[in-house]
């Protein structure tokens, strides 16, 4: 598959939130305000890139010739926290502005399953590629963007209708609406072959 | 030491981690395609939830407040990886139905939120018996919402026919909109049922969750937005002493 079209399915097709279920908690937690679940999604662009560069070179340089390829759940996992804690110190050191912006999403995104969840992949589906690698992260994490902005603006009117039965209030109608979101980009399944 | 039936009674009923706490939910949604995987998931992450629920337990006095998240998540991915490897020896085609989260078991945030919440406070034996009643309220959560998934997908429970000749199953049940909607329509129902009782028993309303980050269990372990009165970035738990009194009191 070529990269371009390797992209294109990880944002559309294979969509981290609505195909894959990955991510939901901060899905639904953060996405009661635009504002914030457009931080949100910067910020996992920003750690699932990194994340997957990382645990790529961790697994296929460390891991694979030391023969300890069981050991990586454990070792992503780690990295991945070390690289948040990481990345939240650089940021602050060196771009104050943006870390005032992204800095509070940080911490949430250590147990965020999308990020593994994508080092986990890109281990079974692209171990020969580093490009092939971080391309599927990109194009899952702006597909998660994507998803999250979207389903805000969704949220944000849903909120303000008063004709919702008390028991489906607030999470239970966000999951109704996230399905129907998801019937929708079933519709991409059919533009790659 | 509390009693073992109320422990286990509040983690399956009051504070049903799937239904009630709203945490977890990326595995329920994604394994919930037939009750045999909602079983084996349920079973797997029960395994390694009272695993790490004792461990966690009975290091929490020699555990430095804190570094004491890097420590539950290196104990936490340690469990899942036996769990794991358990899994892919003695049940291959429940490896293969669950496939990537299995390892995603390490990022749940039922496993963490009950090391933070419960077992770094509580005894060995308590948390033992916690462990089982959330784990049993998540599996009990999962093989409920498989099996209406599977006999409406596919027409089947435990693969066993269960619709009659003439049925046509809805595939969409059984693909990603269904699993949405099948968690969605099963919380509004468990909360109507948690009103109803409220209401019978003369109660006031009883709060409901809605997932918002900073009500969920999970809260003080990935420092819950809006819930910092410090700004940001002072309030993660894995920060110097500082703060992590504070990120601690969450009960």
């Amino acid at each position: 598959m070529s990269v371009l079209l390797l992209f294109i399915d990880a944002i559309f097709v294979h969509n981290i939130l609505l195909s894959r279920f990955l991510g939901c908690c901060p899905f639904l937690g953060v996405s009661t305000k635009s504002d914030t679940a457009k931080g949100m999604g910067v910020a996992v662009i920003f750690v699932t890139v990194l994340a997957a560069v990382v645990t790529w070179l961790v697994y296929n340089m460390v891991l694979v010739p030391l023969h300890l390829e069981y050991l990586y759940t454990l070792s992503f996992i780690l990295v991945i926290a070390a690289l948040v804690q990481f990345v939240e110190l650089a940021l602050k050191k060196i771009n104050p502005v943006l870390y005032k912006s992204l800095g509070i999403f940080l911490p949430l995104i250590t147990t965020n399953c999308a990020v593994l969840g994508v080092a986990v992949i890109n281990m079974k589906e692209h171990p020969d590629s580093l490009l092939e690698a971080s391309v599927n992260a990109l194009g899952a994490s702006i597909g998660f963007l994507l998803a999250i902005i979207l389903m805000a603006g969704i949220r944000e009117r849903i909120e303000r209708n008063t004709n919702i039965p008390r028991c489906l209030h607030g999470l239970p109608i966000a999951l109704v609406t996230a399905g129907l979101m998801s019937i929708a980009f079933m519709g991409f399944s059919g533009i790659i072959k | 030491m509390n009693n073992p039936f109320k422990i286990i009674k509040n983690g399956i009923v009051t504070e049903n981690p799937t239904l009630v706490q709203c945490i977890g939910l990326c595995p329920t949604l994604a394994v919930s395609t037939s009750a045999v995987n909602g079983i084996g998931m349920g079973i797997a992450a029960t395994a390694v939830l009272i695993g790490s629920n004792m461990a966690v337990s009975a290091i929490r006095k020699f555990v430095p407040d804190e570094i004491r998240i890097p420590i539950f998540i290196v104990v936490i991915a340690g469990f899942v990886t036996v769990v794991q490897l358990l899994i892919a020896g003695f049940a291959p085609a429940l490896d293969r139905a669950l496939g990537i989260f299995i390892p995603l078991i390490v990022v749940n945030c039922i496993i963490l939120a009950r090391s933070e919440a419960y077992a770094f406070k509580n005894g060995v034996v308590d948390s033992f018996f916690d462990g089982i009643g959330m784990g049993l309220g998540f599996t009990i959560a999962l093989t409920a919402m498989g099996a209406f998934r599977e006999i409406l997908g596919n027409g089947t429970v435990f693969d066993i026919k269960m619709t009659p000749e003439g049925f046509q199953p809805a595939l969409l049940i059984i693909l990603a909109p269904g699993g949405f909607m099948t968690l969605g329509i099963f919380m509004a129902l468990f909360r109507q049922y948690q009103y109803w009782s409220a209401e019978r028993a003369g109660a006031a309303s009883p709060v409901i969750q809605n997932g918002e980050c900073a009500a969920c269990g999970a809260a003080p372990l990935c420092g819950a937005l809006g819930s910092a009165p410090d700004g940001p970035g002072d309030r993660g738990p894995r920060k110097n002493g500082s703060t992590a009194p504070a990120a601690g009191g969450e009960a």
